[in-house]
């Protein structure tokens, strides 16, 4: 096709202007990459911490009644709503422990625990000790256990509000890794919290968290349990609920990627098509030779909308790796001396692939303001000018 | 049969002031014939074999090429009759400086046609054979001479072969002898090729190898005579 290779050839002949122009639109797509990658990830670690092993939509009693009955029914009910991933229950309440002169408020929370391990990964976490075995054991957090002093195989007394002492076995000690769980939580088998409370057969939440990919849609997930369940007596709470600051935090910082990126983006349609009405002019002999040898105004356009795409191709090839390279760089440079980084690295695909296409679309689109200046080039005056 | 005729062409350049440059001309070109025009600088010759080329416009008049009324094509239509049936060569040549002496040749044709075949490429070679530069036809423009630029692009205009060549000055910087070969290249290109040449020129040897001699003067036509006494083309 010869505007394809009209283009290339006044790409190649003004080698230091397409260098310059392509390096320019590579450092342009490599500060996108950069940011844009950096707070995806800074986004995913964010909200992993916030809401990663833990349930992000939970099913609770509601007014009076601290308690679920007939909660197999419901269970059942939910299994089938489409976007769920694990589901458990517990049966949780309010205790303390002795400590020295003092009293310690706890969190006794009794789980059917196969499957509540598989949300919050307690067996994982157990770092001395071991998993519960029987009834009288429970299992305390790294912050209560070196308040309290204990160790595996001590008896603790757990004081419920109704005035019972009821002594347990310490099984063994977890770090979940969240402070406030460390220090309250006793975690025990739901069949011995519902005896420690007086339940009796029923439960005091269930909990359950959504598909991987759909963390943002447990909101509408939960919406669809409310529905499933159609329950008065208890209520679906979901994780964007109760963290509508981490939301708003988020948005912000993609409002702001996005502005960095439409900016950087805008800067180098700018540059591209000045660059190429510069070219317009340079070129204007060649233009209009071709003009006088009967070029359609369509192929005359076509040569600077194909140095917009080749210039684009390249510039956001090169601009990827470039601001790929930058974030593996910062990774490895502000990872700690043990190897753990500030930030996750997050490939998102997505968004590299649309950074590319949109780059080249641009650069594309840039290449027909010159194309549209080529189109007044009269060949008289060319010819005219000798 | 006629090729190119243009009846009461007036050509006025409006700028800051007005500056009428042709004068109501009327002209018409057999097919295969060979013409001169002549005349002083700024008489209007370029003007006027821009407007035969339709590269420019009258601002009133008629111009018919090969049977098509230029008024009345859209710029497509134009820009095909610029290729395929006219061959231009420009007083200063004018070539692709970005393209080698074989790409500048194959132009024309790549404009219409989206590759080349390896019948178009033996043509070209064939072109730049007969005008004598076949070994440089891997140079680019500005390692070859002035005649040799020239002669690349008389190669070019003939690509599509087309059924007039129109020559601006085709030897304005060519010394005499390079001139005598050119002007002998013509007689031969129209013999072969059966092609309607107008050549503007001030150099009467040019004209003399001619059928025809028109001479323009401050924008109109002051004679237009047989050349009686042709030259004979020696070989
Ligand atoms: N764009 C223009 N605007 C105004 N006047 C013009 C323009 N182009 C050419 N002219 C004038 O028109 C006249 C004819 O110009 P033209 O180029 O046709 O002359 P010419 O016969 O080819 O001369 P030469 O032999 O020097 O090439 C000149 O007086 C020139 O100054
Ligand atoms: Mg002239």
């Amino acid at each position: 096709m010869l505007p394809l290779k009209i283009a290339t050839r006044f790409l190649k002949s003004g080698k230091g202007q397409t260098a310059l122009i392509v390096f320019g639109i590579a450092i342009a797509v490599s500060v996108q990459i950069f940011v844009g990658l950096l707070i995806i990830g800074l986004q995913i670690s964010l909200v992993n911490s916030t809401i990663g092993n833990q349930p992000q939509i939970t099913i609770r009693p509601t007014g009076d009644t601290n308690t679920i009955k007939n909660w197999e029914i419901i269970v059942n009910q939910v299994r089938n709503v489409d976007g769920l991933d694990k589901i458990s229950v517990v049966a949780a309440g309010n205790a303390s422990v002795p400590n020295d002169n003092s009293i310690l408020p706890i969190l006794v929370q009794g789980f059917d625990f196969q499957s509540a391990d598989r949300i919050y990964g307690i067996s994982d976490s157990i770092y001395q000790g071991e998993q519960l075995k029987s009834l009288k054991q429970v299992l305390i957090g790294r912050s209560l256990e070196e308040e309290l002093g204990v160790e595996i195989g001590d008896k603790l007394p757990i004081l419920t509000p109704d005035g019972g002492v009821n002594l347990f076995e310490i099984a063994g000690f977890y770090d979940l890794g969240i402070e406030s769980i460390n220090k309250s939580w006793v975690i025990t088998n739901l069949v011995a919290a519902q005896r420690l409370f007086g339940y009796r057969d029923r439960i005091t939440g269930i909990i359950m968290t959504v598909d991987q990919d759909r963390l943002f849609d447990a909101d509408k997930i939960a919406a669809r349990i409310e529905e499933a369940v159609n329950n008065k007596d208890v209520e679906v709470t979901n994780w964007k609920d109760q963290n509508k600051d981490l939301l708003s935090g988020l948005e912000g910082q993609t409002i702001s990627s996005s502005v960095i990126q439409g900016v950087v983006l805008a800067s180098v349609v700018v540059a591209i098509s000045s660059v190429l009405s510069i070219t317009v002019l340079q070129k204007s002999r060649q233009l209009g030779i071709l003009k006088a040898m009967g070029i359609t105004d369509r192929d005359a356009s076509l040569i600077f909308v194909f140095q917009g795409l080749l210039i684009g191709l390249i510039g956001a090839t090169v601009g990827i790796a470039l601001g790929l390279g930058l974030l593996y760089a910062f990774n490895t440079f502000t990872s700690s001396a043990e190897g753990t980084a500030l930030i996750e690295i997050y490939i998102d695909y997505n968004f590299i692939i649309r950074s590319w296409v949109i780059a080249i679309s641009s650069s594309t689109l840039a290449g027909l303001i010159p194309a549209r200046r080529s189109l007044k080039l009269n060949p008289v005056d060319v010819i005219r000018e000798g | 049969m006629i090729t190119l005729e243009l009846s009461g062409v007036n050509k006025i350049y409006s700028g800051a002031y007005q500056n009428q440059v042709l004068f109501d001309i009327n002209l018409s070109f057999e097919a295969k014939t060979c013409s001169a025009i002549v005349g002083e600088s700024g008489s209007g010759k370029s003007t006027l074999m821009n407007i035969m080329g339709i590269l420019d416009t009258p601002t009133s008049g008629e111009v018919t090429i090969a049977s098509n009324i230029v008024s009345s094509m859209n710029r497509k239509q134009m820009a095909e009759i610029r290729n395929r049936t006219i061959g231009f060569v420009f007083q200063f040549h004018y070539l692709l400086p970005e393209f080698t002496v074989l790409e500048n040749v194959l132009i024309p044709h790549l404009i219409h046609n989206r590759s080349q075949s390896g019948q178009v490429l033996n043509r070209a070679r064939n072109l730049l054979d007969i005008v004598g530069i076949a070994k440089l036809e891997k140079r680019l423009p500005t390692q070859i001479s002035g005649g040799e630029q020239q002669r690349t692009a008389i190669a070019r205009a003939l690509m599509n072969n087309p059924s007039i060549i129109l020559a601006d000055e085709p030897t304005g910087n060519l010394d005499s002898v390079t001139t005598q070969n050119v002007c002998r290249l013509f007689g031969e290109i129209k013999k072969e090729f059966n092609t309607t040449f107008i050549v503007v020129t001030h150099d009467r040897t040019v004209a003399s190898h001619t059928d025809r001699i028109v001479e323009v003067r401050d924008g109109r036509i002051i004679s237009d005579k047989l050349n009686t006494k042709i030259v004979p083309q020696t070989r």
